[in-house]
């Protein structure tokens, strides 16, 4: 037996998701290989080669994956499939993105957001915004999977696998890069961040989550989420939306600030630690999973929480 | 330019579902159904491009029980030109569904086709990409902005980071999400006048033979649920509660 994990990275290192991917790789039992594949990747490439359980690392170069466009990259993936057992990736939007081309390509079935390994042909994943979890054996000689990165500790560092260079495969040259806006932040990364504090619809304004959730962001090294609501109407950039559709985060403290608790929202958070709810509605849904909720104006409570954090020398 | 735009019939968003209390599915009868999210905005997006005189057909097809027609409706009552039911009773997988519509795709020869990135029932965010390879066409997934030039479409896509633009070559699949657009209210007029409109009807298996499911369900069950913790009464309480009671501060 013989798994596959897509690496994701930015050419220049892997993101940390890559690392818990390979923790439901090792699951599956036998030779866990990762593929990286981009332009100058080298780096990335190297760090891969360090993640405990693999045993080899893949590394193709080619301007046609730097950006790791998935028309190019399915076919470099499936003309691999021979050899695996099973292919796996990150649940981030490049593994969503790729992995169901390179499944249909192989004609199998992804599990999409695998969230436990039960036997190397059955798994366990989320339905219903999370509020059903199904157990599927699959009945595909080769299993594709996305991981639910939420559902995997990272695996640790200190291996030292065999990088092995591989040719791109030629295809046609049917999409093309643009160009790219990342937002930059000084924050921690949310999917990987020990305290989220997300913002509602109540913030009001960009401005307001500048003001008010910044400081205790700071002061909590919190990453900032936010709700559909609070994104649509442009408070917050789009990479910060927590739920069904956006990210899926499980910090050790998730605060919810503002936020109602519809299903989808909850569908993102909900298997965090603890959770903290600060709402000015007693009734708010969101305090029927919060651990601590406090009935407050977040517009005074905010503040006086950056003040009791600063006093308490946090 | 043609659009087929596929749409699936889902429970509603603000529906509650619960699990058979025998784990074999989820208890259907009596929720509201309704077009998925995310389909609706994959019709919105092609009726405006209709509307603009950049496409002049928008075929909106569903595959599953009659009562999908209803969602077809929905998206002629959108502004759709046309619709097709491939009828099936029970759940089919985003494979066959892929299989099922590249098999109406050949028969179309649409210049794109916009689906919904995901269907908030079973979460499995695939019919598009797997459609896309099937066919061998470009794929835009996560669309929050589509632009057709040319012989191209630009696509602006929601990624973990921020926004990616792509160009793809037509013909090719977009995927929508969320912020791509405000899907309209249909006006009473347009909901009569869908009514009457004819629907094409065809059986799954003109198109495609295996329909077998790929992934045994062999269990549904309802997560563990979190249990409303205590409230607290003020800002000092609560931080003195995490710190102490909770020790993650
Ligand atoms: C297909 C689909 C997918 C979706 N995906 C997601 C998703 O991924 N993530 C997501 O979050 N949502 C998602 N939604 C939207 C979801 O259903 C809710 O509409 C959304 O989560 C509501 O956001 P909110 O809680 O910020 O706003 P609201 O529901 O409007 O809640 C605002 C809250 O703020 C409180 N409040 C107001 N003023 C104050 C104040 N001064 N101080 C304290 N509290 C105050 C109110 O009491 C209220 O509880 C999705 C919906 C659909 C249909």
């Amino acid at each position: 037996m013989a798994v596959l994990v897509l690496a994701d990275h930015d050419n220049a290192s892997l993101r940390e998701s890559t690392a818990k991917a390979v923790t439901a790789a090792v699951l599956l039992g036998g030779d866990v290989h990762i593929l990286v594949a981009g332009l100058n990747c080298a780096p990335a490439a190297d760090a891969a080669a360090k993640i405990d359980g693999v045993a080899k690392v893949l590394h193709a170069e080619s301007p046609r994956y730097e950006h790791m466009l998935p028309e190019p990259l399915a076919v470099l993936i499936s003309s691999l499939g021979p050899s695996y057992d099973a292919l796996l990736a990150p649940s981030t939007t490049t593994g969503k993105n790729v992995m169901p081309r390179v499944a249909a390509l192989l004609d199998v079935m992804q599990i999409s957001d695998m969230m436990n390994v039960l036997a190397p042909d059955t798994f366990e994943r989320p339905i219903y915004a999370g509020n059903v979890i199904e157990t599927v054996r699959s009945r595909d000689a080769k299993k594709v999977i996305t991981v639910r990165v939420t559902a995997f500790q990272a695996a640790g560092q200190g291996g030292q696998a065999s990088v092995e260079l591989l040719d791109a495969v030629d295809t046609p040259e049917i999409s093309t890069f643009v160009s790219e806006e990342l937002s930059r932040s000084e924050r921690p990364e949310l999917t990987s961040a020990r305290i989220v504090l997300s913002g509602g619809r109540a913030l009001q304004s960009r401005e307001n989550f500048t003001k008010y959730i910044d400081p205790v962001a700071e002061r909590l090294h919190a990453a900032v989420g936010a709700s559909r609501a609070a994104v649509d109407a442009g408070y917050a950039p789009n990479d910060w939306q927590v739920g069904q559709t956006g990210k899926i985060v499980a910090p050790e403290i998730y605060i919810a600030v503002g936020i109602s608790g519809a299903i989808q929202h909850l569908a993102g958070m909900k298997d965090s630690k603890v959770i903290v709810a600060i709402n000015k509605d007693p009734d708010a849904p969101i305090f029927q999973v919060a651990d601590y909720g406090l009935v407050a104006d977040l517009y005074t409570a905010l503040p006086e929480l950056e003040t009791e954090l600063a006093r308490i020398g946090i | 330019m043609k659009i087929l735009v596929p749409i699936k019939r889902v429970v509603d968003f603000n529906a509650k579902v619960h699990v058979k209390a025998d784990g074999t599915g989820v208890e259907l009868s009596n929720l509201k159904m309704s077009i998925n999210p995310f389909d609706e905005i994959a019709v919105e997006e092609a009726v405006r491009l209709k509307e603009r005189g950049v496409a002049t057909d928008v075929v909106c097809v569903s595959i599953g029980p009659a009562q999908s027609e209803d969602v077809i409706r929905t998206g002629l009552a959108m502004g759709a030109t046309r619709g097709i039911l491939v009828t099936f009773d029970g759940e089919l997988e985003p494979l066959a569904v892929a299989k099922a519509l590249k098999a109406v795709a050949d028969d179309e020869k649409p210049d794109m086709i916009f689906l919904g990135k995901q269907a908030i029932d079973y979460d499995c965010d695939q019919t598009g990409q797997m459609l896309a390879a099937l066919l061998g066409w470009p794929q835009g997934t996560f669309a929050s902005k589509v632009e057709v030039d040319g012989s191209d479409v630009v696509v602006t896509r929601e990624v973990d980071g921020g926004h990616q633009t792509v160009r793809l070559k037509l013909p090719a699949i977009v995927t929508a999400d969320l912020r791509l657009n405000q899907p309209r209210y249909a006006s009473l007029p347009n909901i009569m006048k869908a009514k009457r409109m004819p629907i094409d009807k065809k059986p799954i298996e003109s198109l495609i033979s295996d329909t077998a499911p790929r992934l045994e369900i062999l269990k549904m069950a309802e997560p563990p649920h979190r249990k409303a913790g205590v409230k607290v009464a003020s800002v000092a309480e609560l931080v003195s509660k995490l710190r102490t009671e909770a020790g993650v501060l």
